[in-house]
């Protein structure tokens, strides 16, 4: 089915309503709302939370923002806590416990510091085992929720609390993991990389891809944190955009191990365009740190032209 | 359950065991209007339904009725961000002045 992206925003309506307690203009409930959309209407959904700004702000008792079924557990086990509730499910469903023609689809969230490090090994397992669900992890490159400490999402030179720059260190010291391909090194049927833009197709036909595909998935999309990233809080479609255009965040999805580049820019636009809105980088522009620019732009460039190179090693005949 | 009674000094034996909550999105209830600084103002006029602003509310505070076209604000809900008006491509979301 083609893509109507009015027909899909009147026909489904919100599955995370508003009255969460996320920061105006937070680029992570828009995702999750997308992302949701992406279950059919008659299909009931099970979400699971890792403990992050999501978790936090949308589950304060006595109210959740989640009209499907959520749990949350501690911060590392959202993928071990679904990959249990979908083999309940199944088993149940074995049984006759169920009604045969009601479907459940499994679906965790977690941030970049539940999913890259705390929660890496109980996701590593539940795609190992192959569960049928998905998992989806809103990248806002640091640890936002307890005051911006760096994670290994975290680009490198960025400017956060536990990696100040300054005069001894030029802000975060190592590179940022690439968790969707060690996620590819799991060989599952379905991993995509995506972030909000236009009019949402990207994000949404990956998420029905994700949902739909039997097995396990995995989804990363970047959600810019007005907060962490220091932009203009208006700026958030912008900022998507301008990660997508400098292919600092290229969107792509392995399918059965063939990659396919969902978005080529028409003009590549030079990293300088997507670092100069954000505070976290404003060291980068000062005079004698030009070799930091330089640095980040090589880094860009040798992995988008791996992932140029995949897309063509793997789509051999 | 009545929520509005609810508050830190309520016993433990009022609470739902386990912190469950049974009533699925009822955090619709809770207003977060009152987080606003700056108010978006939706310009019938200008307005070409083109539907990019639908998804990008944080909020949900942009409702989209049957007809496939927007309806104002919901400002009980608006946290007044301005994400909306950076995304229409033709001024129809002013800030209020």
């Amino acid at each position: 089915m083609a893509y109507n992206h009015k027909e899909i925003m009147a026909e489904r309506p919100s599955r995370l309503t508003s009255g969460h307690r996320m920061c105006a203009g937070c680029g992570a409930p828009s995702v999750a709302r997308m992302i949701l959309r992406a279950v059919k209407p008659e299909d009931h959904a099970v979400i699971a939370n890792a403990t992050g700004c999501m978790e936090v702000s949308t589950f304060i008792y006595p109210y959740t923002a989640w009209t499907d079924s959520f749990i949350h557990t501690a911060f590392e086990c959202a993928g071990a806590t679904l990959s249990g509730a979908e083999a309940a499910y199944k088993s149940m469903k074995k049984q006759g416990k169920l009604p045969e023609d009601k479907n459940t689809k499994f679906i965790a969230f977690g941030g970049d510091g539940g999913t890259y490090d705390i929660g890496l090994q109980s996701l590593s397992g539940a795609m190992e085992r192959g569960h049928d669900m998905v998992y989806v992890c809103y990248d806002n490159g640091a640890y936002m929720n307890t005051g911006i400490q760096r994670s290994s999402a975290t680009p490198r030179f960025a400017d956060t609390t536990t990696s100040p720059a300054g005069t001894v260190i030029p802000g975060k010291m190592q590179v940022r993991k690439d968790l969707s391909k060690v996620m590819v090194g799991h060989h599952i049927p379905y991993v995509a990389q995506t972030l909000a833009m236009g009019n949402y197709k990207d994000l949404f036909e990956k998420a029905e891809k994700a949902i739909y595909t039997e097995g396990a998935a995995f989804l990363n999309v970047l959600a810019p944190c007005p907060r962490g990233w220091g932009y203009n809080t208006e700026d958030l479609i912008q900022i998507n955009k301008l990660a997508a255009d400098t292919c600092y965040w290229p969107l792509y999805e392995v399918i059965d191990g063939k990659y396919k580049i969902t978005y080529k820019p028409a003009k590549k636009l030079p990293i300088e365009e997507f670092l100069r809105p954000q505070k976290r980088f404003a060291h980068m522009f000062k005079p004698g740190n030009e070799w930091m620019i330089k640095e980040f732009q090589d880094e860009v460039d040798s992995r988008w032209q791996e992932l140029l190179d995949l897309e063509e090693m793997t789509n051999k005949e | 359950m009545t929520y509005d009674k609810l508050n830190t000094s309520t016993p433990w034996q009022d609470l739902t065991i386990g912190g469950n909550i049974y009533d699925a999105g009822n955090a619709r209830e809770f207003k977060t209007g009152d987080w606003r600084s700056q108010k978006p103002i939706w310009i019938e006029e200008k307005c070409t339904q083109c539907g990019l602003c639908f998804p990008v509310c944080p909020d949900d505070a942009i409702p989209v009725g049957k007809d496939q076209k927007r309806k104002d604000f919901n400002y009980d809900a608006c946290k007044g961000c301005m994400v909306c008006a950076k995304a229409c491509p033709f001024k129809a979301i002013e800030k209020e002045v």
